[in-house]
């Protein structure tokens, strides 16, 4: 294997009229890993991943793909698989035709009996050998979905391209789908990108996650160092909870809520600014001469989230093991402070 | 259940009332064409209908106004369907001139298009060939307000740009990608389209008869003119061989889906 990336992707622009869907975005995939682009709706995650696709022109930007500049290749040349959000099978095909069309074409023609042991292994693998034969309108969303994936792996792409393929499906369809899309990319070795706007989704399966603002990458990293380590206010914010709490930075610290933590890189450097603390980060202990009180209190199960409204009155949120939150209930006196873990803190304006 | 029954009673008269509206005028049109007028006065018998074969240019013109309409046909399947996909995928803004360019035949009365496209087709009669079967082209125009609306609501009520992407992406070619997969998807607008369309074309009479053309409406009320029993037995005739058409197809399609599901 060289040592250059699989997939680079150069300096990405494109705009639509006064929208800058891409703005000079800049990605790099190594062979077999799983990337997943996170960001909110009207980032430009659909316009990067069609433009990998050769779905979607650009105004400028250099695509590579396994050392072959792709930037002008035609779709149908690429051998990208894709899936898409939903309804994408074709209505008139068998779920065993969809995953075998691929293979009928020029691009990977293959013969009849070579087919049909792909898309037997195929089907197998998504689950679904019972219904080779179902029509996709006698599928359910979830089980169109694995065709829908068992047809875009089945021309062996060189990079499997997901758009937020479980977003039209429910809660518990969702993280099972997601769970065995991760199983089979890793079976494959199949070098995925993944696009979501759910941050749970994008960290529960991606090797590194990259974090997408405004058309451009705004930080790409392993799913508990985006989470533990954010590089800027943004992937703090969007990212899992945070609270905002001010407190004044000196020396690489921050002192907030009687604890001093260290700021993170990216962070203000000094004077008054606003720390984003997690809410598993705060440590909350009954005390009558405490700093706060609880003001509402949930339970989640394993853990335990409580509202808690500092004697300044701003309102902050803790999560902590139901096991430590035993008796706090709403109105009881704590004191608040913070576990040594390091904070972004961000500019008051 | 009682009100399964009302439900139900209600939905047999509907279904009486309709069919008596529309089945009257056949069952009309029967009754004309076994009548026998003058001497005997109240006999009743199949004459009218024997002697159709005999028709002079009947058989001839039959032939003719179906092989129009198969042109037409084609001309639907080759051209409109695939300008009316590449429309909707391709070129957005196109679609509402693209629409009302289609709705202009509607617009226009026939008379106005025969007195424009007249010299036209007197220029194909003396230059190329004096046969009727060049109306499919003035007809391939006449039906683009209801074919075009057929296909148009069948493209709206898919996703083909997804479909289209998909195809493209396991690398279908641009033809393909629209006979392949868009039109097989379309497949019962394009089915009701076309249907529209042969109706329109077999039924067609102020164009041709005013362009001389010996079509199967005017050889219709050419006979007609001589003998209005044969001419009524002929329309009815007609008629139900184009209603049997249409009701073939839809069963052939349904009886399709039902083997698919049994299938499994
Ligand atoms: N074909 C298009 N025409 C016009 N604007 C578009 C088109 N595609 C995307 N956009 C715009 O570009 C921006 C990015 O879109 P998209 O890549 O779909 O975002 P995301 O997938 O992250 O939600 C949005 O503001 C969207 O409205
Ligand atoms: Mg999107």
């Amino acid at each position: 294997m060289s040592s250059s990336p699989y997939v680079q992707l150069n300096n990405l622009a494109k705009h639509f009229g006064k929208v800058k869907a891409l703005d000079g975005l800049s990605l790099d995939i190594a062979e077999g890993e799983l990337v997943a682009l996170l960001g909110p709706s009207g980032c430009g995650k659909t316009t990067a991943l069609r433009a990998l696709a050769g779905l979607q022109e650009l105004d400028r930007g250099l695509m590579i793909v396994d050392g072959k500049d792709v930037t002008f290749q035609n779709a149908n040349k690429r051998g990208m698989g894709m899936v898409f959000q939903a309804y994408s099978l074709f209505p008139h095909m068998t779920a065993r035709d969809n995953v075998e069309y691929g293979l009928k074409l020029k691009a990977h023609r293959t013969s009849r009996d070579k087919r049909k042991a792909r898309s037997n292994e195929l089907l197998e693998l998504v689950g679904l050998s019972t219904h080779a034969n179902h029509y996709p309108h006698q599928l359910s969303g979830g089980q169109q979905q694995r065709i829908a994936l068992a047809r875009a792996l089945a021309i062996s792409p060189k990079v499997l391209l997901l758009d937020e393929p479980l977003s039209a499906l429910d809660a518990k369809v969702r993280t099972q789908l997601r769970e065995e899309i991760r199983r089979i990319q890793l079976e494959l070795g199949t070098t995925t990108l993944f696009v979501t706007h759910d941050q749970e989704e994008a960290l529960g399966i991606a090797d590194r996650v990259g974090v997408m603002r405004n058309g451009q990458l705004e930080q790409i990293a392993a799913p508990d160092e985006l989470y533990d380590r954010p590089g800027t206010a943004f992937v703090a914010e969007f990212v899992g909870l945070t609270n905002p709490i001010s407190g004044v930075v000196s020396k690489g610290a921050i002192e907030l809520l009687d604890s001093t933590v260290k700021v993170l890189k990216g962070s203000i450097t000094i004077g008054q600014g606003i720390a984003l603390v997690r809410p598993e980060n705060i440590e909350v202990v009954a005390s009558q001469s405490g700093n706060a009180t609880v003001f509402s209190a949930s339970f989640l199960g394993a853990s335990c989230r409580l509202s808690i409204t500092l004697n300044d009155g701003t309102r902050v949120t803790a999560q902590l093991p139901s096991s430590d939150a035993v008796g706090l209930s709403a109105g009881a006196p704590v004191k608040v402070s913070l576990l040594d873990r390091p904070v972004f803190v961000k500019p008051i304006i | 259940m009682k009100k399964s029954i009302g439900v139900r009673i209600w939905r047999i008269s509907i279904i009486a009332v309709v069919s008596f509206y529309l089945l009257m005028p056949l069952y009309a049109m029967f009754d004309f064409s076994t009548k026998q007028f003058g001497l005997g006065g109240k006999s009743r018998n199949l004459d009218s209908w024997r002697i159709i074969p005999s028709q002079p240019d009947l058989a001839i013109a039959i032939t003719r106004s179906l092989l129009t309409a198969l042109i037409v046909m084609a001309l639907i399947l080759f051209l409109i369907v695939p300008t009316a996909i590449w429309v909707h995928l391709k070129l957005p803004l196109l679609r509402r001139p693209f629409e009302l360019l289609c709705l202009l035949p509607l617009a226009i009365p026939a008379i106005v298009i025969v007195v424009g496209i007249a010299p036209l087709y007197r220029w194909i009669s003396i230059n190329l060939t004096e046969s009727p079967i060049t109306l499919s082209g003035v007809y391939s125009m006449l039906i683009l307000p209801y074919t075009y609306r057929s296909l148009s609501a069948a493209l709206d009520a898919v996703d083909i740009h997804t479909l289209a992407e998909a195809a493209r992406t396991l690398g279908a070619s641009i033809g393909r990608v629209i006979f392949g997969i868009i039109m097989p998807t379309i497949k019962t607008g394009i089915i009701n389209g076309s249907f529209i369309a042969i109706a329109l074309v077999l039924g067609e009479y102020t164009i041709s008869n005013i362009l001389n053309y010996k079509t199967f409406q005017v050889v219709i009320a050419q006979i007609g003119r001589a003998n209005g029993n044969v001419a009524v037995a002929v329309s009815l005739a007609s008629l139900l061989f184009v209603l049997f058409l249409l009701l073939l197809i839809p069963n052939k399609k349904r009886l399709g889906t039902v083997l698919d599901v049994d299938v499994k």
